[in-house]
Parts: structure tokens; C-alpha cells; sequence
């Protein structure tokens, strides 16, 4: 924000309460909390109407998928991917509702939305919340270049760059070992690397790859065709860039429980963080 | 000195973070407010798309992108006695019925439709499922028959009513009269060279490039232009609209 630090005066120390999170960064992270759940189940059932992806401009039934969820004329659900193909009975394809009913449908009802097969409303949760997901970001990536968070606390710095650096951290990592006290207050290159890839190459990349499944945009931007070399590869990126996103939430969430719960939501909800004290 | 009970920025971070709670609350448990929330994604994209792109033109491909097998959809065979009879007689009989308001109103056959200045394109079909399929579309432009019968200023959409039905509803969708006049929007009689297969919408089907499947209404009987949709079908703009709730606007 634009007060200036107070702990500039004197560094803080373990047991500190220091000023962690701006407020652009809380209501964009709780916004998104809400917006990439919607946008995700939502995207489920879409993706439920034709459970197929290509490469490609065109793609359809007739046509080579590269992945595919369906069921077997038997009992089974399946999931296949180029020649493999995985027994998903039960979870995807395949599965049974909170009713006791059978469903043959790729994603089962407990992640989407809505939970039962409704393409419409499935789009206009999904077309809808788009807005509010593409415009949170424009407007928190422009915040984040004139209050410098990202060129200060997201980029890099010239030390974290180096790979003796990066490899102690996944060491640090690997063994669940957390920055305490000073150290604390910034994020670790592993850190910086999964925020800058979700921010400059996950979401923009779901956001242009959604731009391109439009008849009505690809008139518009026609490049946007070139660039991701069709509306079916289009189409098979987006799914994969959300299998990215999904990865990172999983992630995250977990950091956040080894990390200490309280302390780290907290300090996404006031911006206040206390600094872990420095082991004796 | 005392710091202020309300800052600026504590003013910033109770209403957002309100706004984030009311909605998600409004969301959850309201379903009128809901349905009011989710109609808004559409009349975004409609009002966006024809401010950035209103007259862009669709891509179009070359032969060699032609999708080998060009899947069927919707009705593939209209039920009607009255289109059983137009089939079996090459549509020798059929007529297009041009009407609403316009100032001349007008039946055209088949063969005078294909005397008409003709226009190709290849061009890829998007349903609303997600699957694409590339074809070649020849046909007259639909701008050229609505200068013909002379479209009245009051005209603000063209409806196209089909012979297929679902259970005995009539198929027809309805567009706006920007994309009725784009130049790649046609009334297509000729698919990859070939006449229109019955499967395909034979022998006429609208092709309105910027949008998806559903909106390229097959079997097309007659068109209507009217100064709204709410007397249409359950006034939605079209089959899908009506019925499961698809949106009217399927640029996207």
C-alpha cells in the first residue's frame, strides 16, 4: 500500500507481527477462491457434454481423440489417453449418484455444476463468472506493476536465481523445513515460481485459450487460432491449463496446513503475519 | 495522535470484502438473484462482441482442412407428412416464404435460389458441445434476398422456422440483423460440393459463421423478420432457448 513500511526502521524478528498481504492481493485471492471453484465444476459439465479432446482445427466424433472418459458397453468407466487406457469404474465415466442411480457420464455430479447434466446453466455459470475471473486478474496483474509487488516480491532476485540457491530450496522443501524469523518475510524462489507461473502462464493462458473455443471471438482475433494452432487444440490446452491450476490449489493448500493454518489465513484475511521465531 | 477509526482503507477492505460475502450469499441462496447474475455473461458477450468485432469476418480454411467425415446433428429427418412429400419430389415444390415485415413479401424455389449470385466458403461448425467440423458452404448471402423483399425499417430480427419438431415443437432460432446482413451469413444449398444432404438441413439451412451449431437452423421453411422475439415460441429466440435454456447469443 502506499504507507511506508515501519519495520524498515528496525528489522523484525521471530514472533513479529508484520504487515504480509496487500489488499489487492486478499480480495483477489478471495474472489478467485470462489470464481476458479465455480469456473472449475462449471467447466466439468461442459466438458460432460462431449467428454472427447483433439488436436487440431476441427475434431469430432469421427475423428482421433487424445483423450477420452466414457464407458464400455459392459460395466466399466474408462479413461484413455493416446493408447492407454485406465479402469476409472466408479469415479469418472462410470458411477453411482448419492440416489443409489448409475450414471454413464464422464465427471460424476459431486464436481460439477450443476450436479446434474444441465449444459445450459452449466455455460451461463461458467460464460459469467469468466468475466468476473479475466477481469480480476487484469486489474491485479496492472495493481500489482504500479505498486511493484510483482517487479519486488514475485520476480526473482539475482541470488534466488542461481541453482545452488534453487536446489537448497527444494532440499529446504523436500524436507519440510520452513523459513523462520527475517527470512519469513519473503517468498522462497519455490514460492515465486509456482505464484509467477500461475499468474503470467496459467490463467492468461486458460483466459486466451477460452478466447479461442469463440466462433465470434475467432473473428475477431483470428491470431489467437494461429497461436494455439486451432479450436480443438485450443479446446485440449484450456483442459490441461486447468489440470495446472488444479495442481497448484493442491499444492497451496497444502503449504498452507504445513506452514501453520491459522497464522497463514489469517494473514490473508487482515494482512497482519506473524513471523515464525527463529529455531534456538 | 489517535488513528482514525475509518481510513480510506479500511472503507476499501470492508466493502470488498462484503461485496465477495454478499454475492457469494445472494448466490447460494437467492435463485432469482442467481438467474439475474448468470443472465449477465450473456448480454456481456453479445454487447462486447458487437462492439469489438461487430462486422470481422469468421476464418476461413482451405480444402485440405476439410473434416474427412462431417457428423450429423439434431433432427436428421424431418417427421413431417408435408417435408416427406417436398423430399420425395426433389423439392421440386418447395418454397422459401420470405415475410414479416418487410415491404415485399415473396416465395422462392430451390431453382430460383440457386440461380442466384452464389457465395463458398469453408468454414468451421462449432456445437455448443464442444466438437468442430470443417465444411464448404455455398449459398445465396441472406443479405441479398432481404434486399429483395425490401426489409422494413422496423424489422430487428429475422426468425427461421423449420420443418423438423422435437415432440411436435417446430424447430426455428432467430438472429439479429447484424449478422442477417454479415457477408459470410448465407442460406446454404450446396455442402462440399454436393447438394445438402437431407442430414445436413436439405434443402436449405441458414449458416451464421460467428456462432454455434444450434443457430444454424436446417429444413428452413420460411423467414420471418419481426420487431421482437417475444411472440415466438415461448419467446426466447429459438427451440434450444425455449426449451433447455441455451442462450440466444452462441458467440461463444
Amino acid at each position: 500500500m502506499h504507507s511506508p513500511e515501519p519495520m524498515a526502521i528496525q528489522a523484525p524478528k521471530g514472533g513479529d507481527l508484520v504487515d504480509r498481504h496487500r489488499l489487492s492481493t486478499r480480495l483477489w485471492h478471495w474472489t478467485n477462491v470462489i470464481t476458479i471453484v465455480i469456473m472449475l465444476m462449471s467447466g466439468l459439465m461442459i466438458f460432460n457434454a462431449h467428454p472427447r479432446l483433439y488436436w487440431g482445427k476441427y475434431g469430432a466424433n469421427p475423428d482421433y481423440a487424445w483423450l477420452q472418459i466414457g464407458a464400455t458397453q459392459g460395466e466399466t468407466g474408462f479413461l484413455r489417453v493416446g493408447s492407454v487406457t485406465v479402469d476409472t469404474t466408479g469415479v469418472l465415466g462410470r458411477w453411482t449418484e448419492s440416489s443409489g442411480q448409475v450414471r454413464n457420464r464422464a465427471f460424476p455430479s459431486w464436481a460439477t455444476l450443476p450436479g446434474s447434466y444441465n449444459l445450459a446453466l452449466a455455460r451461463r455459470w461458467h460464460l459469467t463468472f469468466a468475466w468476473v475471473f479475466a477481469l480480476g486478474i487484469t486489474a491485479y496483474l496492472i495493481r500489482s506493476l504500479i505498486n511493484r509487488h510483482l517487479q519486488r516480491d514475485l520476480l526473482p532476485t539475482a541470488e534466488q536465481a542461481r541453482p545452488a540457491h534453487i536446489w537448497a530450496d527444494i532440499k529446504h522443501h523436500a524436507k519440510l523445513q520452513f523459513p523462520k524469523g527475517e527470512a519469513a518475510r519473503h517468498y522462497n524462489i519455490l514460492q515465486k515460481f509456482a505464484y509467477l507461473s500461475v499468474l503470467l502462464v496459467l490463467i492468461p493462458g486458460i483466459i486466451l485459450t477460452g478466447f479461442t473455443m469463440s466462433p465470434s471471438l475467432n473473428a475477431t482475433f483470428p491470431w489467437l487460432l494461429d497461436v494455439f494452432g486451432g479450436r480443438q487444440s485450443a479446446r485440449s490446452l484450456h483442459f490441461i491449463f486447468m489440470l495446472g491450476i488444479v495442481a497448484f490449489v493442491i499444492v497451496h493448500l497444502l503449504m498452507v496446513v504445513l506452514a501453520g493454518p491459522i497464522n497463514e489465513i489469517r494473514s490473508m484475511i487482515t494482512g497482519r503475519y506473524r513471523l515464525p521465531k527463529e529455531d534456538k | 495522535m489517535m488513528a482514525p477509526l475509518l481510513t480510506r482503507r479500511s472503507i476499501l477492505t470492508g466493502l470488498g470484502f462484503s461485496t465477495i460475502i454478499g454475492t457469494t450469499g445472494g448466490l447460494v441462496l437467492s435463485p432469482s438473484f442467481r438467474d439475474l447474475v448468470l443472465a449477465s455473461g450473456e448480454k456481456l458477450a453479445y454487447q462486447t462482441h458487437r462492439l469489438i468485432g461487430r462486422n470481422a469476418l469468421a476464418p476461413e480454411f482451405t480444402e485440405a482442412d476439410l473434416s474427412p467425415d462431417f457428423r450429423t446433428n439434431g433432427n436428421t429427418m424431418p417427421a413431417s407428412a408435408e417435408y416427406q412429400r417436398h423430399m420425395e419430389t426433389s423439392f421440386a415444390n418447395w418454397r422459401l416464404q420470405v415475410d414479416g415485415l418487410v415491404a415485399a413479401p415473396q416465395a422462392f424455389s430451390l431453382a430460383a435460389l440457386k440461380a442466384m449470385p452464389a457465395r463458398a466458403q469453408i468454414t468451421r461448425h462449432d456445437c455448443v458441445e464442444g466438437w468442430s467440423a470443417i465444411g464448404k458452404w455455398t449459398g445465396v448471402p441472406l443479405a441479398a434476398l432481404l434486399t429483395q423483399v425490401k426489409l422494413l425499417p422496423t424489422a430487428r430480427y429475422l426468425v427461421l422456422h423449420c420443418a423438423d419438431d422435437f415432440s411436435g415443437n417446430a424447430y426455428y432460432e432467430s438472429i439479429d440483423l447484424v449478422d442477417a446482413f454479415h457477408p459470410q451469413t448465407m442460406l446454404a444449398h450446396t455442402m462440399n460440393d454436393q447438394p445438402l444432404s437431407v442430414g445436413h438441413g436439405a434443402p436449405l439451412r441458414l449458416r451464421v459463421e460467428r456462432q454455434l451449431g444450434y443457430k444454424q437452423a436446417k429444413y428452413i421453411m420460411r423467414i420471418e423478420a419481426t420487431a421482437t422475439l417475444a411472440n415466438i415460441g415461448l419467446g426466447k429466440g429459438g427451440y434450444w432457448e425455449d426449451q433447455i435454456g441455451y442462450d440466444w447469443y452462441a458467440g461463444i
